[in-house]
Order: C-alpha cells, then sequence, then structure tokens
C-alpha cells in the first residue's frame, strides 16, 4: 500500500512538471487579477485594506476552479482512471493521492503568492500568516470537494461550464470561513473560531471527498 | 477442470436496440474464449461487465473464488485488463508506464524484469522515449508488455482487441503468448476480429440476430 501511494505521488508529481503550462495558468490568473484591483478600484490604503481579505480570497477560489478539470481529464482519456478503479488497493487510495498532489501544485503556489499580492492590497503585516494558514486550509478543501465534481462531469466532453455551477455552492462556505477569517484579524477582532471552523471543514471533506468521489468516477467510467 | 465464471441470462439492450439477451456464458480454465461480433454488437460492454465495469447489461455472473475474493467480480491483482484505451499516459516513458501499472496491481517486480518485459515487445532502445513520440503500434506495445510480466497471482486475462495496430510479426508473437499463458493454466477472454487457431480456442458470436 504505501508503495502504491509512493508511486501515486511519483507519478502525479512527474506529470504535474511535465505539464506544467497547464498549472502555471491558473497562478497568472491569480496574480493578474489581484493586481487589477488596485488599478481598476481605487488606491486609497483604507479601502483595500478592508477589501483585501475578500479579494484574495475569491481569486484564489476562482484559480483553483479553473485547474479542478484537468484533474481527472487526462487519466479518464488514456484509459487510465478505469485501471485505478479495477485496481486491488482501494480507489480512494489512488483518489486521495491526486487530490493531495493537486493541491500541492495549485493551492501551495497560491498561498506562497499571497504574501506578495498582498502588499499591493495594503493588508496589515500581523494578518499575513492568518491569511496564508486560512489560504493553505481552504484551498486543500478546494481541492478535495472540487474533485467530486471533477469527477462527476469527468465523461462530458465540454464539462467545465457544469463543473463550476455544481460545486460553487459546495465552496461558498470556504469562501465565507476564509473570508470572515481575514477580516477578522484585519479588524481586530477575534479570528480563531473562524479559523477553526474552515479547519473542520477542511477535515469533513478530508472524510468525505475520496468515497464520494470514487462514486462519482464509477458513474462517469462505468456506462 | 474448474469454471472460472459463469454467467446466465445476460441481457443488454442500448438506445433502444437489444444488443443480446439470454446469453450465457461457462469459462472454465485455462481457455481462450474468443467474443465474436460485428461492429457494435456489444463484444467491449460484455467485456466491462464481466470485469465490474458496466452496469448497463443485466444478468447472472459469478466468478470462481480462485480469481474473485467477492465472487462477483475477479479481483483487480488477478487480472490484466486491456482495453480500447490502453492506459499509456503520453507524457510518460514505456517504463514509467509499466512501472504504474505493475504499482496498482500491488505486485513486486524487479527493475530488470520490467526492461526485459519491454524488450519482449519489442521496445528496447525505446524504454525512456516519452509514449507521445512513439508510434501507434509501439504505444500498444507499451500496454501490451504487463502480459510479458509473467506475474504468478495473474490468472486471467481480459483482452478488448488486442492486436489492433499490430504489425504481423508482433501479432503471431502475440498469439503464441496468449496460447502458452492458456497452456500453462491462464485464462483468457478476448475479442477480435483476427481469428486465432489454437485446440484451446473457444469461439463465442454474439449479437447475429438483427
Amino acid at each position: 500500500m504505501i508503495k502504491l501511494v509512493q508511486h501515486t505521488l511519483q507519478r502525479e508529481l512527474t506529470l504535474a512538471y511535465r505539464r506544467r503550462a497547464d498549472l502555471l495558468n491558473p497562478l497568472f490568473f491569480f496574480v493578474l487579477v489581484v493586481s487589477l484591483f488596485p488599478m481598476g478600484i481605487t488606491t486609497d490604503l483604507d479601502k483595500l485594506t478592508e477589501m483585501s481579505g475578500g479579494v484574495l480570497w475569491v481569486c484564489a477560489l476562482l484559480a483553483s476552479l479553473l485547474s479542478l478539470d484537468l484533474m481527472f481529464r487526462n487519466d479518464f482519456e488514456d484509459g487510465s482512471l478505469e485501471q485505478m478503479l479495477l485496481s486491488s488497493a482501494p480507489p480512494q487510495v489512488i483518489v486521495l493521492c491526486k487530490i493531495f498532489c493537486h493541491w500541492l501544485v495549485t493551492g501551495v503556489p497560491l498561498t506562497l503568492l499571497s504574501p506578495l499580492l498582498s502588499i499591493m492590497l495594503a493588508l496589515p503585516g500581523h494578518a499575513l500568516p492568518v491569511l496564508m494558514a486560512s489560504l493553505l486550509l481552504g484551498t486543500f478543501s478546494l481541492s478535495l470537494i472540487g474533485s467530486i465534481g471533477a469527477a462527476l462531469t469527468v465523461g462530458l466532453r465540454k464539462g467545465g461550464l457544469l463543473l463550476t455551477i455544481l460545486i460553487m455552492p459546495v465552496l461558498v462556505p470556504v469562501l465565507i470561513f476564509g473570508t470572515s477569517t481575514v477580516q477578522a484579524i484585519v479588524l481586530g477582532l477575534a479570528w480563531p473560531g473562524y479559523l477553526a471552523f474552515l479547519g473542520a471543514f477542511t477535515a469533513g471533506a478530508f472524510a468525505l471527498a475520496p468515497w464520494l468521489t470514487v462514486a462519482a468516477l464509477k458513474v462517469s467510467v462505468c456506462d | 477442470m474448474t469454471k472460472l465464471a459463469v454467467a446466465n441470462n445476460l441481457f443488454c439492450e442500448r438506445d433502444d436496440r437489444i444488443l443480446f439477451k439470454d446469453l450465457s456464458l461457462n469459462i472454465t480454465q485455462g481457455e481462450i474464449v474468443h467474443i465474436k461480433g460485428p461492429n457494435g454488437a456489444g463484444k467491449t460492454t460484455l467485456l466491462r461487465r464481466l470485469i465490474g465495469l458496466s452496469w448497463v447489461v443485466e444478468g447472472d455472473l459469478s466468478w470462481h473464488e480462485s480469481v474473485s475474493e467477492s465472487g462477483i467480480r475477479p479481483d483487480g491483482h488477478r487480472f490484466w485488463y486491456l482495453a480500447h484505451r490502453p492506459a499509456v499516459t503520453l507524457m510518460q516513458t514505456p517504463l514509467e508506464n509499466l512501472a504504474f501499472a505493475v504499482a496498482m496491481h500491488q505486485a513486486d517486480v524487479s527493475e530488470p524484469s520490467l526492461w526485459a518485459a519491454l524488450a519482449d515487445v519489442g521496445l528496447k532502445g525505446f524504454e525512456d522515449v516519452p509514449a507521445h513520440s512513439l508510434s501507434a503500434g509501439q504505444q500498444r506495445r507499451v500496454a501490451l508488455a504487463r502480459l510479458y510480466l509473467n506475474l504468478p497471482q495473474i490468472k486471467l486475462w481480459v483482452l478488448d482487441e488486442p492486436f489492433t495496430a499490430l504489425d504481423v510479426q508482433a501479432v503471431s508473437q502475440l498469439e503464441t503468448t496468449i496460447e502458452s499463458f492458456a497452456e500453462q493454466g491462464g485464462t483468457v477472454i478476448m475479442t477480435s476480429h483476427h481469428g486465432l487457431h489454437h485446440t484451446s480456442v473457444r469461439e463465442l458470436h454474439i449479437g447475429a440476430a438483427a
């Protein structure tokens, strides 16, 4: 089992490296959209500080939505997905590895870029660690929940729009708690409660998403 | 000989057309079951039903305990399934593809055996070339390489059109491999438009009735 996990992680990460152009897309989107806000709306630092948490979070959510469609598509098209479902190991393990790698190559880089962009939005320095913690946790649950939608729509030729519509309502709680965490610390309110909610949401998604994703993949692959 | 799989009253309907009905199937260990039929007759659907990848076929099916713990579908590590989409990831090299196929079967195969299997399918020298720069036939060979690993736990091959895109020599080599696998007690279920001539081949025609 450990060997399978190792192999899957290694495969996913090498594939991610070889398809790196696909992965740069959401990152560029994140940087571009966030940097357009100060230019397009206001350069008033107080106003920017007020909305910085929300802007960063909305852009992070949209950026990771962009990358979700690719999570299973290539494996579906070349037939690897069938073999994963037939594997003697629980397919949930393989799926969880894929989700984890997806987070490593989208959520983590987004989080690492966020300090740079938060300067542009005049986010106070003391809020930065909390922003990064909330993004790190939140993007993981975006990958987890997004994988269910990606699995449901992988059999469709153009599933991108449907995926967004399907999965967006479930992602809204992540956005609410993520934004609230950042806003709370900016305003000097108690923020650990919001972060704890985000953590609980991620833990719940971690427990359920692999099973739901496998069930959705079976619907898509088995005709 | 052990009855590996018994299926009764299989029925498949697609787009208001009945592909097959009252189909019964007995698969004995050590035989090569060659499913024949015109295009669109439901050969692939039947194969996918047998290994538990399709839900559109109704009917009873049970597998012998030597290949299946649950009896419903064969255990993942006991068979190879070679599908239409051959599970060859184009961004990976043949060696990486084969190693991952083995890892999903949770089998222990040494690196030299992987190289040997690739050499057996005529991919010597192409082990580290990305699969997208190989020809269609060579890509099929990457998928076929797993059949040459001789894993003792593999009891069943389910092959969907294994001869597609192969050259004449590779076709006859694969025929020999399939036959020797059956002689060693393995069971093969395959679809193909190509005729196989061996004593243990049993042909099954489906979809003749319109």
